[in-house]
């Protein structure tokens, strides 16, 4: 069964255009405003950040973001308290530690996701072969698990990845955490590439995609790209506005681009 | 003694939570580790590092002192005589040499007291490995002479300025950077804890203390302890000397601290790789530990220590920081021995305990010198006219 987030970006790619996927930390001062600007300037789906107090696989933007959203007194319930008013348009899915999961409990997780209108989790410290238990509750509440490849995966574990995979394939972008680099990894076009030819599902690039040039470069060998640090930069520099502005101009680039 | 399958699991404790980046990583060190583990060569190869070069095997101490005043027999299975002054070279000898056999050129470590990111560095000098160490900058704050060490060693020290600023935060940024270098890189971690299969090899590279005092307590005594006590942080030196009397009928105890007491304040939960005991709060945010020592100073703990604590066979009572304090200087003063604060947690339960276990011999696994802690004891009891 295809998901609404899996439809969401089909539709995007079957009109012949790439996803945009922003990341915005939820918690942090404006968050919403900037979902709504993410949204009204041609995002395909907004990923949520759930903070977590020991984000391993995320470098310093999104750290601070995520330490300034707790210290605010943010969490999860009142994330999604939130979200539920969030009327976009758009597929919303939350990106979040597996011990927010674990402590919440599965099934209760995935009905708190269900309840506030959010269609997807991606869970990057669950690898396959622990994500047995949470994607069979998820799968149940209609929740979409994103399930991640990454760069150092042999070619036999990617078609069990993408296998499990709902929503899209989480192509990862390079080695390491979150966050801008001044060029795109010649690791996320090659990855992409592996990952597409064993799959139908959308694959998209992200961790490591900094700018408009970078998500459109990636977008040449996958389905459209994830944008985080550089999207929560802007949004701690500027608040929803320049989110927008950002936004726009890489739809615009994505747009443009001849593929 | 649990041997995890390839699901790394100690019962519903254990794991391997990390991310897809990391799985093969993971998956080829279990393989090699496996390979090396059951190979003589290797074996013996680390046998002989851990007599000629850490000195092996540690001696036993009878504390004919302590024990009179206590009214029980009390050992020391003397780990701080270890080079560089603990427990950690066991385990830091075993991982280089492994590092070093799977092609790997750089080595990063995550320190709380210093003692593992001395360990390392010291390893990593001997046997021409490139070394980076994660530790909190608190950490770094109160441990300068360690972070000097290390250096001297030829490492680089980095301080860890997130979160708590403490061993959590340091493991957090060593991962990181393994996310990132995973390919000539060795993540050499520190205790029983992480994904598996670290918290079952870094027992097997530890289980030596353990199989040593087991023999000389036999040859001692005719017999076992009654009890064995060990600090607990992560609780490698814990897991080390317990995997010698586990099958026996001692009474296992690792002592927490209040402040880092993972199994009597924590429920189950994910982090750094493991399911295991973690102070957490009701979203499942890590709580920050709070421990007069920066080696015990982690919210988890080690998933074997969960699983002895859930089947009833070790217990994990705690001990506050003024405890502490005054077992730190009644081993100094009664046996001439400073312990690492650490280690004097273990001693400030036997002595808060002493008077029910009247009669009875006690182990007690001294996993460290006091000598890294003189400065910060300095400062908390002045000049001890």
């Amino acid at each position: 069964m295809t998901g609404r987030l899996e439809e969401a970006l089909n539709a995007r790619i079957a009109s012949g255009g790439k996803c945009l996927v922003p990341y915005i930390t939820g918690g942090y001062p404006g968050w919403v405003d900037a979902i709504r600007a993410c949204a009204a300037q041609g995002a395909d789906a907004v990923e949520i950040g759930l903070p977590f107090s020991d984000p391993v696989m995320d470098g310093p933007v999104i750290q601070a973001a995520s330490q300034v959203a707790l210290e605010g007194g943010t969490n999860y319930i009142k994330i999604l308290h939130e979200a539920r008013t969030l009327d976009v348009g758009i597929p919303l899915a939350v990106m979040c530690y597996y011990n927010t999961v674990f402590h919440a409990g599965h099934e209760r997780f995935a009905s708190d996701l269900a309840a506030a209108g959010i269609s997807a989790a991606i869970v990057p410290d669950l690898p396959l072969e622990e994500s047995g238990d949470w994607c069979a509750a998820a799968d149940a509440a209609g929740i979409e698990t994103v399930m991640l490849a990454a760069p150092t995966a042999p070619d036999e574990r990617l078609p069990r990845v993408v296998e499990r995979a709902r929503g899209f394939v989480y192509s990862v972008g390079l080695l390491g955490v979150t966050g801008e680099r001044t060029s795109l990894a010649l690791t996320a076009t090659t990855l992409a590439a592996r990952v597409k030819k064993v799959t139908t599902k959308p694959v998209l690039v992200g961790v490591g995609v900094s700018n408009a040039e970078q998500a459109v470069e990636a977008s040449r060998v996958a389905d459209g790209v994830i944008m985080g640090a550089s999207v929560v930069r802007r949004l701690m520099e500027g608040g929803a506005d320049a989110v927008g502005a950002y936004v726009h101009e890489v739809r615009e680039a994505l747009d443009s681009a001849k593929w | 003694m649990v041997t995890p399958g390839s699901d790394g699991r100690f019962g519903d404790f254990g794991g391997r939570f990390v991310p897809e980046t990391l799985v093969p990583a993971c998956q080829e060190l279990e393989a090699a580790f496996e390979d090396a583990w059951a190979d003589p060569m290797f074996r013996s190869d680390l046998n002989d590092l851990l007599r000629e070069y850490a000195g092996r095997p540690s001696i036993m101490t009878e504390c004919h002192n302590l024990s009179e005043q206590l009214g029980i027999r009390l050992i020391l299975k003397r780990e701080d005589l270890n080079h560089t002054g603990s427990h950690k070279i066991n385990n830091v000898l075993g991982q280089t040499l492994l590092a070093k056999r799977m092609g790997k050129k750089r080595i990063v470590a995550e320190t709380g007291a210093g003692q593992h990111g001395v360990a390392s560095a010291t390893a990593a000098a001997l046997l021409g490995l490139e070394c980076k160490v994660y530790m909190g900058a608190v950490d770094v704050a109160r441990q300068e002479l360690n972070v000097f060490r290390m250096r001297l060693l030829g490492s680089d020290v980095e301080a860890v300025t997130s979160g708590s600023q403490t061993l959590k935060d340091a493991v957090n940024e060593a991962m990181r950077d393994w996310v990132a270098t995973v390919e000539s890189t060795h993540y050499c971690l520190g205790s029983v804890m992480g994904p598996h299969p670290y918290p079952y090899m870094v027992r097997q590279f530890h289980r030596v203390i353990g199989d040593e005092a087991f023999e000389q307590t036999n040859e001692m005594l005719g017999t076992s302890p009654d009890v064995v006590v060990a600090c607990v942080g992560g609780g490698s030196n814990a897991m080390g000397i317990f995997s010698g009397f586990v099958d026996t009928p001692a009474r296992l105890i690792g002592v927490e601290p209040a402040g880092g007491a993972a199994v009597t304040r924590g429920q189950p939960g994910v982090v750094h790789g493991m399911k295991s005991f973690l102070m957490q709060d009701e979203y499942g945010q890590v709580a920050e530990a709070h421990s007069i020592s920066a080696g015990l100073d982690y919210p988890g703990v080690g998933p074997e220590h969960s699983y002895l604590a859930s089947i009833g066979r070790a217990e994990y009572p705690t001990v506050n920081d003024d405890e502490v304090i005054s077992a730190f200087q009644l081993m100094s003063r009664s046996e001439g021995i400073i312990p690492a604060l650490e280690c004097a947690h273990a001693l400030a339960w036997i002595v808060r305990e002493s008077p029910s276990m009247k009669g009875k011999t006690v182990l007690m696994n001294l996993s460290g010198r006091g000598d890294k802690d003189v400065g910060q004891m300095m400062s908390i009891l002045g000049g001890l006219q």
